[in-house]
């Protein structure tokens, strides 16, 4: 499905990805762990199309189709969606105005109709549900005033909402309580199936508890230098990232 | 000709239309020589730094509107709020067109400044009101000597008006070039509420320039709720001098719309002699290219324990230039002011200008006073997001700016005008933002 051949990229002339190979085949799960400022946040944004990031090398291979030529929003029209690590606060949008227009919006890059509104009612609160999310919330403003919790809740309402093929969830365990952890993972398992794929970024090893990777890689230095499988994640937690850098500068 | 000599040399001509021998006459001929002394304003004074009329100017304008054909009311509806009952004063090239309006005595004055001006039964409020708070410079002089039509509206105490009143000036082209003078009066007395909706409207490409003086009274615990909706063609300008007079406990607010129109100067002014009073002064301003809009905004804190408040958003695209100019006087008297102004802005274009100024002068030591203006792009994290989810850069871009403007929509108490509004903004950005709000 996702096939990431020798990608290098760099911000402001700094190479950050310095050459990443990574192949996602439908069904599965994979984890992106590493030490902080290895390039894992780059590397979502580079794969979801942030225009910031310029791509010197390499390709990102989605379904056979090259997506250097591709804006974020065709991207997300492919199916690719990103859970951000720090979720954008829009004042004076709502929840359900800004889901309604991505739906619809990516449903016009498909060349269907908008969605009929109680079709779409129905399917908001359906995975509302299913993120215990409340009613009052989707009327709020996107993002705005909300928790930690609430804003990664709010990226995986989203995620079931859109239906994507390769969903990457950059860091979503951060800022989440054991509440809330559960209800993200359990809402991200709930979607899972064998036609999509996940892309786990963590630096902890604590989602993959809840989320269970069938491969696991470490990103150092803008290289992928390790792979294994979810046995690799234990052993990261327990030793740290301290002697994979000596193995790699060794 | 320049223009300036036209209208002084015009004024004659004009008195013979008028009754000499009304109290408004010596009022006219002073206003004259106010003119005559100032002409129009230009660019060396502060006021008018960023605002230039010359090019306006230069239009050979008839300045006496003459008997035009009717309009047929299916063919203009769309300017009207024609979704809810309203009473409507509506002039066609500056004449009073009775078959368009809906006036009324029952109760309250809702009619016309002409018949004000003539009949005695009106003379008590027109020599309690008339040019009581309007100012002296050239612009606002100019108008009060060639002041003959345009709305007068008296409600009486404990009155809640229930339907709104529209005052629209529709412009036909019926002359080359037309200058309009329209002049409003409007009291509102103890404890009465009043909505009222304005707008001047161009129906071709002729040019018009319009330089129209309200007044407005808002007496103890009054009420009023004013929107002026600004989406003139390009080939039209408007000058609005609006005066706001409050006497205690009374709300007073003006929504201004701006979107439309070659050039716009909106001169607002409040002047709260009363405690515990409230004055609100919003606006959105959205124009691109060749277009330019003026906002010089006044507010008078002279008692203690007042408030006011100003919100004003823009969003300039193209070569379009927008001026805000945001002055609060408190005076030692007035403490326990609490006054707040903002002004916000977003250039689209790097072509698109904005000059800013808020103006602070406080004399009494015990009052809260904040402003900020901020001009800025669209945040690109925040486009990011939108289009990570599907949204095109055009919808993100027009969904982000829509989103900017529209707190300013939570205070318009008329759910038309808000939907209507709405959809303006919608129609400017050229953005179809797809869901119900």
């Amino acid at each position: 499905m996702l096939k990431i051949n020798n990608l290098h990229a760099s911000v402001e002339d700094k190479p950050i990805l310095r050459g990443i190979n990574l192949d996602v085949k439908p069904g599965e799960v994979h984890a992106i762990m590493g030490p902080n400022g290895s390039g894992k946040s780059t590397l979502a944004s580079v794969i979801a199309g942030k225009e910031d990031y310029e791509v010197e090398d390499g390709e990102i291979i989605l379904d056979g189709e090259d997506l250097e030529e591709l804006s974020a929003e065709e991207r997300a029209h492919k199916g690719i969606f990103l859970s951000f690590q720090y979720p954008v606060e829009i004042p004076g949008v709502s929840v359900t105005n800004f889901m309604k227009t991505a739906i619809n919006e990516t449903r016009k890059a498909k060349g269907l109709e908008d969605m009929p509104a109680n079709q779409m009612l129905k399917l908001i609160r359906e995975k509302a549900e299913l993120l215990e999310i409340d009613r009052k919330f989707l009327s709020r403003s996107l993002n705005e005033g909300f928790s930690g919790g609430e804003k990664k809740r709010n990226e995986i309402f989203q995620m079931a909402m859109l239906e994507p093929k390769l969903a990457i969830l950059d860091e979503t365990d951060s800022g989440l309580d054991i509440d809330a952890l559960r209800i993200v993972a359990n809402g991200v398992n709930k979607l899972k199936s064998k036609d999509n794929a996940v892309v786990v970024i963590t630096h902890y090893q604590r989602l993959l508890d809840h989320i269970v990777p069938d491969f696991v890689h470490v990103l150092y230095n803008g290289r992928i230098v390790k792979s294994g499988t979810a046995e690799l994640a234990h052993e990261l937690e327990a030793k740290g990232y301290d002697w994979i850098k000596e193995e790699v500068n060794a | 000709m320049e223009l300036k000599e036209k209208l002084v040399s015009s004024f004659m001509a004009f008195e013979n239309t008028v009754d000499v021998d009304s109290s408004v006459h010596d009022i006219r001929i002073d206003a004259m020589k106010a003119f005559e002394a100032q002409g129009f304003p230009h660019k060396k004074l502060e006021a008018w730094k960023y605002t230039s009329l010359k090019s306006i100017l230069k239009h050979d304008f008839s300045v006496f509107p003459k008997e035009n054909e009717a309009l047929d009311y299916k063919d203009i509806k769309k300017y009207f709020i024609h979704d809810i009952d309203a009473y409507k004063i509506i002039f066609v090239d500056g004449k009073y067109s009775s078959h368009l309006s809906a006036t009324t005595h029952d109760g309250i004055d809702v009619c016309l400044m002409s018949s004000a001006l003539a009949k005695p039964k009106y003379k008590v409020i027109i020599d309690n009101y008339f040019n009581k708070i309007a100012t002296k410079d050239g612009l606002s002089s100019l108008n009060t000597a060639f002041s003959a039509e345009g709305a007068y509206i008296h409600i009486p105490k404990n009155k809640v008006v229930e339907k709104p009143i529209q005052i629209i000036h529709f412009s036909t082209g019926n002359e080359a070039a037309l200058m309009l003078q329209p002049r409003n009066l409007i009291v509102v007395d103890e404890n009465s509420h009043v909505q009222i909706i304005e707008r001047h409207q161009s129906l071709t490409e002729n040019p018009v320039l319009t330089n129209s003086v309200t007044e407005i009274f808002a007496n103890k615990r009054a009420i009023v709720d004013y929107y002026k909706i600004q989406n003139d063609k390009q080939s039209a300008s408007l000058i609005d001098n609006t005066f706001v007079n409050q006497k205690q406990e009374s709300i007073a607010k003006v929504h201004t719309f701006s979107f439309g129109g070659k050039l716009t100067r909106n001169n607002l002014n409040f002047y709260q002699n009363g405690e515990r009073i409230d004055s609100t002064m919003k606006g959105i301003t959205i124009i691109g290219d060749k277009q330019h809009v003026d906002h010089n905004t006044l507010v008078h804190h002279i008692e203690p324990n007042c408030e006011s408040h100003q919100d004003y958003k823009g969003i300039f695209d193209a070569n379009s230039t927008g001026v805000f100019n945001g002055k609060v006087v408190v005076e030692k008297e007035a403490q326990k002011t609490n006054a707040f102004q903002a002004n916000n802005n977003i250039l689209v274009s790097d072509k698109a200008t904005i000059n800013t100024k808020p103006q602070l002068e406080i004399f009494a030591d015990d009052v809260r006073c904040t402003h900020g203006c901020t001009i800025g792009q669209l945040d690109e994290s925040a486009m990011f997001y939108l289009r990570s989810r599907g949204i095109p850069e055009k919808e993100a871009r027009g969904l982000l700016m829509f989103a900017f403007s529209n707190n300013v929509l939570d205070s318009v108490k008329i759910p038309e005008i808000k939907s209507r509004i709405t959809k303006l903004i919608a129609q400017k950005l050229g953005v179809n933002i797809g869901f119900d709000l």
